[in-house]
C-alpha cells in the first residue's frame, strides 16, 4: 500500500494542570487528544466531526505544529514530523495550510489584503520578482473567488464582509499551492447564507487543484457537502471513521447515531426519533474507566465500564470504537 | 483592546479632532515647542550678552523695557523664560526617548518571549519600580557632573518602567490574536512576527506613552534644577525658580521672577498629559463612554465612520 499524504498514528496531546496546592505532586493531566489514528491521502477529503472540547482543534494546531505532541507520529509524504527540527517544519509548512475559525481576528487589521496574501511567500522567500509576486496573489485571489483581484489588492480587512474575510484567509493558505488544507470550523462563524459558497469553494478547491482537505467542524449538517470521509471524536478519540455515506446512513457507533439523530433533516416527516444524551461530557482530566462514552451510551453494558474499545473495521474503510458493534448489529437485524 | 487598530492611524486622528481637550493639548504642545524654536526671534535681549548691572537693575518690576521684569542678575525675565522652554522640552524628549526605548524594548521582549526571560525581566522592572525614582536621581546626579546630558540619561534611565509594563500588556494580548497563531502556522519566525505583527500594534500605545512620559520628565528636570542639582550653564524653568527661590525673590517681592517658570511648566505639563489622554481615547475608543452606556457608544460609532466610499469626507470636514 503505497504511504498516504498524510499519516497519522498515535497522536496524543496532554495539557499539564498546575495542582491544587503547591505541595501536591502528582501532575494532573488534560487528555486532549489521546491515542488519535488516520491516514488521509492526497486530494482526499476528511471531515473531522465531533462536539466541542473532543479535542478537534487541539489536533488540529499539532498536525501544524503548533502545539508540541506529547507522543505519537505524524507522517507528511513519508517525511516524520512529530519531534523533527524546525528546518523540516518549515518545509512541510509551505505544504500544510490552515483556515481558522474566526475571519474577523485571523487577520491582521494593519496590513492591505494583498499583503496578507502575500506574506506566506515571503515568509517562505519564494516567487522574489516583483512581477511573478503579484501574479501569484491574484491568481490566489481569484481562485478564491475575490474578484477582480486588483480591487481587493489594496483594501484592509475591515473593509470586507465576514465571507470576503474568510475567503482572504482561503487565498493565503492557496498562495503556497499547498497539498494539505486543514480548515478548523472555517464557516461556523459565518452568516448561513454565506457558508454554502465557502463550503463550495473549498469542494470545489479540493477537485479542480486537488488539495487535501482536513476539514473540522461540530456541525455534520455541512460535512456532506465536501467529505468524502468522516472521522467522529468523542473526548479526544475518534470513535467512528468511514466513508460519508457509510457513517451518515449507517451509524455503527451509539455516539454517532446520538449526534445524527439531532441533525435537523430537510424532510420533517422522515425523521427518526431524537437520541437525547444524558448527562455532561465527563471531565477531560478524570477520564472514565473503560469506554469513555459509557457514562451516556444508551446502550452501555457492565463490560462497559471495564473494557476500552479500540477501532474495530466493520465495513471496507469503516471503523468503529465499540465492544457491542457486533452484538447490536445482529440483533436489529 | 480590540478596536484600537481597526481604523488604522487615519482613524485615529479622527477621533483626536473630536476631543476637545486632547486638541487643547495639542496646540499648547504646538506653542510651546514654537516658542522653543523662535526663541532667538522672539526674545527681546541676548540671553548670553554680557551685561553691566547695578544695584538697580536686580528685581526690577515690569516696565516697557523688560516686560516682565528682571531677574537676580539684572537679567531680562521674557528672555530666559523663552529660552527656558528650550532647555524643558529638549530634556523631556530625549529623556522620554530613552525610557520609553528601554521600556519599550524589555516590555515587548518580556511580553513577547514569556517564560523565564520575561520572569526575569519583570522582577527587574518591579525593582526599579519600588525605588523612589527622584532621591535615586538626586544621588546619582549629585555623584556626577552636572550637565544637561547627566540629567537626561538620569531621567530617561529612571523612568522607563511604567512604558514597560504598559507595552508588556500589549504584546501579550496582541500575541494572542489568531493572525499571530496564522503567521506562525504558515511557518514564520519570531522576528518577522514580531516586526510585521506585534510591533505595528504596540507602536500607537508606546507613541502615546511618549507623550504622558514628556511631561514626567520635565518635572522631573525641573524638580532637579530646582533643587540646584540642574546644569549651571544652562537656564532651565527649574533653574529659574531655583535661583528666584534661593536669592531672595521672596522678600523682595519678586512675583515676576517666581511665575513665568511656574507658568510655563504648567503649561507643558498640561499639555502633555491632555494630549496623551486625548491620544489614549483616540486609539481606544471604548474609554470614551461608560462600559454600561451601551446604546451611546453605538450611535458615536456611526457618527465617527463616515460611508467607505467617501474617505476624504469626514465629519469635521463639512
Amino acid at each position: 500500500m503505497p504511504e498516504p499524504l498524510l499519516r497519522v498514528r498515535g497522536v496524543r496531546k496532554l495539557f499539564p494542570i498546575k495542582a491544587a496546592g503547591w505541595r501536591t505532586h502528582a501532575q494532573r493531566v488534560v487528555h486532549a487528544v489521546d491515542d488519535v489514528n488516520f491516514d488521509l491521502g492526497a486530494g482526499e477529503a476528511l471531515a473531522l466531526v465531533g462536539e466541542s472540547g473532543c479535542g478537534k482543534s487541539t489536533l488540529a494546531l499539532t498536525l501544524l505544529g503548533l502545539e508540541p505532541l506529547t507522543a505519537g507520529s505524524i507522517r507528511f509524504e513519508g517525511q516524520e514530523l512529530a519531534g523533527a527540527p524546525p528546518e523540516v517544519w518549515r518545509l512541510a509548512r509551505r505544504h500544510i495550510q490552515m483556515i481558522f475559525q474566526d475571519p474577523y481576528e485571523s487577520l491582521n487589521p494593519l496590513m492591505t489584503v494583498g499583503e496578507i496574501v502575500a506574506e506566506p511567500l515571503q515568509v517562505h522567500k519564494l516567487a522574489t520578482a516583483t512581477e511573478e509576486r503579484r501574479r501569484r496573489i491574484m491568481a490566489a485571489l481569484d481562485d478564491a473567488g475575490l474578484k477582480p483581484a486588483q480591487h481587493f489588492m489594496r483594501r484592509f480587512p475591515h473593509e470586507l464582509s465576514g465571507g470576503q474575510r474568510q475567503r482572504v484567509a482561503i487565498a493565503a493558505a492557496l498562495v503556497l499551492e499547498p497539498r494539505l488544507l486543514v480548515a478548523d470550523e472555517p464557516v461556523s462563524m459565518l452568516d448561513v447564507s454565506i457558508r454554502a459558497e465557502i463550503l463550495n469553494l473549498l469542494a470545489d478547491l479540493k477537485v479542480r487543484r486537488q488539495i487535501a482537505v482536513l476539514f473540522i467542524t461540530h456541525d455534520l449538517g455541512t460535512v456532506s457537502a465536501i467529505a468524502d470521509r468522516i472521522a467522529v471524536m468523542y473526548l479526544g478519540r475518534i470513535v467512528e471513521i468511514g466513508a460519508v455515506n457509510d457513517v451518515l446512513t449507517t451509524p455503527q457507533h451509539p455516539y454517532t447515531q446520538a449526534l445524527l439523530s439531532v441533525v435537523p433533516a430537510p424532510n420533517p416527516r422522515l425523521r427518526r426519533q431524537h437520541i437525547i444524551l444524558q448527562g455532561e461530557t465527563p471531565d477531560p482530566v478524570n477520564l472514565p474507566a473503560g469506554c469513555r462514552f459509557h457514562p451516556r451510551c444508551p446502550v452501555a453494558i457492565a463490560r462497559c465500564h471495564q473494557v476500552d474499545p479500540v477501532l474495530q473495521a466493520v465495513g471496507a474503510g469503516h471503523a468503529v470504537a465499540c465492544i457491542r458493534t457486533t452484538e447490536l448489529r445482529t440483533n436489529t437485524l | 483592546m480590540m478596536e484600537q487598530a481597526t481604523g488604522g492611524y487615519r482613524g485615529v486622528w479622527r477621533r483626536l479632532r473630536r476631543n476637545p481637550m486632547g486638541m487643547i493639548g495639542l496646540a499648547m504642545l504646538v506653542t510651546a515647542i514654537g516658542v522653543a524654536l523662535l526663541a532667538p526671534w522672539l526674545s527681546p535681549y541676548d540671553p548670553n550678552a554680557i551685561i553691566r548691572v547695578t544695584i538697580l537693575d536686580i528685581y526690577q518690576s515690569p516696565s516697557p523695557a523688560h516686560w516682565l521684569g528682571t531677574d537676580d542678575a539684572g537679567r531680562d525675565v521674557l528672555t530666559n523664560f523663552l529660552y527656558g522652554a528650550r532647555v524643558s522640552l529638549t530634556v523631556g524628549f530625549f529623556a522620554s526617548f530613552i525610557a520609553v526605548s528601554i521600556g519599550g524594548l524589555l516590555g515587548l521582549s518580556a511580553g513577547f518571549l514569556g517564560g523565564r526571560t520575561e520572569g526575569v525581566l519583570m522582577r527587574f522592572t518591579d525593582i526599579m519600580l519600588v525605588i523612589p525614582d527622584l532621591p535615586l536621581a538626586v544621588v546619582i546626579v549629585a555623584l556626577t557632573k552636572p550637565s544637561l546630558t547627566n540629567i537626561i540619561l538620569v531621567i530617561g534611565l529612571l523612568g522607563w518602567t511604567g512604558t514597560a509594563r504598559l507595552v508588556r500588556a500589549q504584546t501579550m494580548s496582541v500575541k494572542q490574536r489568531k493572525f499571530v497563531l496564522r503567521a506562525r502556522a504558515v511557518g514564520a519566525g519570531n522576528r518577522y512576527i514580531m516586526h510585521r505583527h506585534i510591533f505595528p500594534l504596540v507602536l500607537p500605545l508606546m507613541v502615546v506613552n511618549t507623550v504622558l512620559v514628556i511631561s514626567l520628565a520635565i518635572l522631573n528636570e525641573s524638580t532637579l534644577s530646582f533643587l540646584g542639582l540642574g546644569d549651571p550653564a544652562t537656564l532651565s524653568w527649574g533653574q529659574m525658580l531655583n535661583y528666584a527661590f534661593t536669592r531672595g525673590a521672596m522678600s523682595a517681592g519678586a512675583w515676576w521672577a517666581l511665575i513665568p517658570p511656574g507658568f510655563g511648566i504648567v503649561w507643558v505639563v498640561l499639555a502633555c498629559t491632555l494630549l496623551g489622554q486625548g491620544l489614549e481615547q483616540a486609539l481606544n475608543p471604548r474609554l470614551l463612554t461608560h462600559h454600561l452606556a451601551a446604546d451611546r457608544t453605538l450611535t458615536s460609532h456611526r457618527r465617527l465612520q463616515p460611508a467607505p466610499t467617501s474617505e476624504g469626507a469626514t465629519p469635521g470636514n463639512r
